[in-house]
């Protein structure tokens, strides 16, 4: 993509309102700003339900009950996996939208800067509810991040407040959703044509549809657990002539799209990163954009895979069986799409292609166990075992997180004006994939021996694999420490970065300075 | 910026519209459930069994060449404090057949509790060929302190059934009614 104009310089438009201080932050309106404040949201969260993971391994590091009681160990995995689903990954990639969005498709700001704002700062409110509700009567919500009834209803008052602190959640997503969608609908640079858009604005667009589209399910879901806990509805109550099952349907059918929603801007990040890496441009574009909007649709059809054990009929087992291993079909065009790009490029093996590289070979792996658990009669053995464990693992890790980790390292010359340090982001990066395919490569044989998630102690058999797995996890949380480490060097005393420091780069955010004006492309481009 | 009001009116019918397909999800997560209970009601999926049938259809000649095994059991559920258990555990039927049986409730408080029986059939396939046709289930059960009572069945496998299934079990969860609650309003088939 070719741009024939340099928008414009630093100066010219700052004359106008330009809080400073906690203001700044507070009352900021400019996509910059506020891309800035989710991705440092979704790092704390990150470390905090990071910190709750290694209380995870450091009680299976050995069998028997060392230092948690079975209370305790269940609020502790079911608070990293929501803490991580709904504060890490999701703003995370809230937060690119916001930085790179408007800078992508030569726009001035997002569509709607106040709302913005809000979408924002409901979630400070909403980790504050989630993180205190460990120090309520009867402690942190336990029943898993699926929130399964009766369980859930059962619960005490960290069960209210964490449905408070969804709904909140879900009013943020929903909001910044809207305003991505009509950003990129309607605020496109003369001559950026759909199909002349970047990747990572494709994939964010047909992400933000599937969160209008199934948030508000999750919503609806979340509101019957409230009623049927405080307001005498029975809608999962079988007691009252309600289903425990009905809940697991709606929940998934919110929870299917909900992993491609984690995983489909990561996508656009990797078709970023590995043709400017590659210096060649995207192989099978028109296809790409093809494959993540079938994969999307396909999302909708699935749910029903993650309850091959409730009892349900052959047919019902088979339908979502093939629909499901229909999805490895765009799945594979985007995989095969990524390894035609890298075809023959010059290549070059910096952190964020090294973390690029990763995504794809790990993500496969994860991309294959999930095919596994496709199949009826094996999910059937393997239904809440280590396998489905390792299996979201190496999608929403070496998926998600890392492909986060590319975009940061990729995006953050660009962002910050500094260059990080090369090596300690080469060392971060080894050490990141080492320690974590320590942690969650045994977790494959042990789902396969039998071993069942959520469970504080286990047989003796497994403890061999479960030291493994706990060391390479103690690995992995340290290993973090060099990210935060290096992102805040970056930002204090780095280098500064040039205009566009990847030779092979061809997005508009490259045509501007390093960092970008506060206010770029008032003056949109002209795109040929 | 060149005119401003054009692309912020464009941009606030799309928020609508989509807020609009927001609410329609949300009403969608709660229209599940009416569609959910039809669909069970139609396939006989999830164990759900049909409500009475005041008509006798079922003629006692079977269909001798098959076999079913009917195998009973039940659940009491938290909050009530009754001893239940199945007279028979487990029948070899003829499909087409009508059979009695029954179980057998004691109330173990030292006070009368209503109770109500709610039943499921696996698998979820053979539910709509389960009929039954006099059931405890149907209305339900106060027992006074102590009291101990047979509580009966009728039912029948209806011919139909499919060729796959062998077993079929039929289980009853039990569960307490609160006073405000034991009255003719809970009607569950």
């Amino acid at each position: 993509m070719n741009t024939t104009t340099i928008s414009d310089t630093a100066s010219h438009h700052d004359e106008h309102d330009a809080p400073t201080g906690i203001a700044r932050w507070l009352a900021s309106t400019n996509h910059k700003d506020i891309g800035t404040l989710y991705l440092w949201f979704s790092l704390f969260m990150f470390f905090f339900a990071g910190a709750l993971a290694m209380l995870v391994r450091a009680e299976l590091f050995q069998p028997g009950l060392q230092l948690f009681q079975p209370e305790v160990f269940n609020q502790l995995t079911t608070m990293h996996g929501l803490i991580m689903i709904f504060g890490a990954i999701m703003p995370a990639l809230v937060g690119f939208a916001n930085w790179q969005i408007p800078l992508m498709i030569g726009a001035p700001d997002m569509a709607f800067p106040r709302l913005n704002n809000w979408s924002f700062w409901l979630l400070p409110a909403a980790g504050i509810l989630l993180i205190a509700t460990f120090f309520v009567p009867g402690g942190a919500i336990s029943g898993g991040w699926t929130m399964y009834p009766p369980l859930y209803i059962q619960g005490g008052m960290a069960y209210d407040i964490s449905i408070l602190a969804i709904h909140i959640l879900g009013i943020s997503s929903i909001m910044g959703a809207i305003n991505i969608i009509t950003t990129i609908l309607n605020m496109r640079a003369p001559g950026m044509t759909l199909m002349k858009m970047p990747l990572f604005v494709w994939t964010w667009l047909i992400t933000a549809f599937l969160l209008v589209a199934v948030m508000p399910v999750l919503a609806a879901a979340i509101t019957m657990l409230l009623t049927d806990r405080h307001f005498g509805t029975h809608f999962f109550n079988a007691a009252g002539g309600g289903d425990p099952v009905m809940f697991q349907h709606i929940f998934w059918f919110f929870g299917h799209p909900e992993v491609y929603i984690m995983i489909l801007p990561a996508f656009g990040i990797i078709s970023t990163t590995i043709p400017a890496f590659a210096r060649k441009p995207l192989f099978g574009y028109a296809s790409m954009v093809y494959a993540v909007a079938s994969i999307a649709f396909l999302s909708f059809i699935v749910w029903a895979h993650h309850m091959f054990t409730t009892g349900m009929p052959v047919g019902g087992q088979l339908f979502f069986m093939y629909t499901t291993m229909l999805i490895a079909i765009p799945t594979g065009v985007k995989v095969f799409n990524w390894v035609a790009t890298l075809w023959r490029g010059s290549i070059t093996f910096e952190t964020p292609m090294l973390f690029s590289i990763a995504f794809v070979c790990l993500f496969t792996i994860g991309g294959f166990s999930g095919l596994v658990l496709a199949l009826v009669p094996v999910d059937i053995q393997l239904q809440d075992t280590y396998y489905v464990v390792a299996h979201f693992h190496y999608v929403l890790f070496s998926g998600s997180a890392m492909a986060i980790m590319a975009g940061v390292y990729y995006w953050l010359p660009k962002w910050s004006g500094r260059m990080y340090n090369e090596t300690l982001g080469k060392l971060h990066f080894w050490l990141t994939a080492i320690a974590f395919n320590i942690t969650f490569f045994p977790m494959h044989f042990l789902g396969l021996a039998g071993m069942p998630r959520r469970i504080p102690d286990y047989a003796l058999q497994f403890a061999d694999f479960n030291m493994i797995s706990s060391i390479g996890g103690f690995m992995l949380g340290v290993s973090q420490l060099l990210f935060l480490y290096n992102v805040v060097q970056c930002i204090r005393r780095g280098t500064p970065a040039a205009d566009k420091p990847w030779e092979g780069a061809d997005t508009l955010e490259w045509t501007l300075s390093s960092p970008p004006p506060y206010h770029s492309f008032v003056t949109p481009p002209h795109i040929k | 910026m060149p005119s401003p009001s054009a692309p912020w009116t464009k941009n606030r019918r799309m928020a609508v519209m989509l807020l609009g397909v927001t609410a329609l999800f949300f009403g969608f997560g709660f229209a599940l459930v009416p569609l959910y209970d039809v669909f069970c009601e139609l396939t006989g999926l999830n164990g759900r069994t049909s409500a009475a049938t005041n008509v006798i259809t079922t003629q006692t000649a079977g269909d001798t060449h098959r076999v079913v095994a009917v195998e009973f059991t039940s659940t009491v559920m938290p909050g009530l404090t009754w001893a239940i258990t199945p007279q028979t555990a487990r029948l070899e039927v003829h499909p087409g057949e009508l059979h009695h049986v029954s179980y057998r409730v004691r109330n173990l408080s030292d006070k009368p509790v209503v109770a109500q029986a709610v039943p499921s059939v696996s698998p979820g396939l053979a539910a709509a060929s389960f009929e039954k046709l006099e059931c405890f289930c149907f209305s339900q059960q106060a027992l006074d302190p102590g009291e101990t009572r047979e509580l009966p069945l009728a039912f029948t496998v209806k011919p139909g059934i499919d060729k796959d299934v062998q077993t079929i079990t039929l289980a009853y969860a039990f569960f307490k009614l609160d006073d405000a609650k034991a009255s003719p309003a809970a009607e569950i088939p």
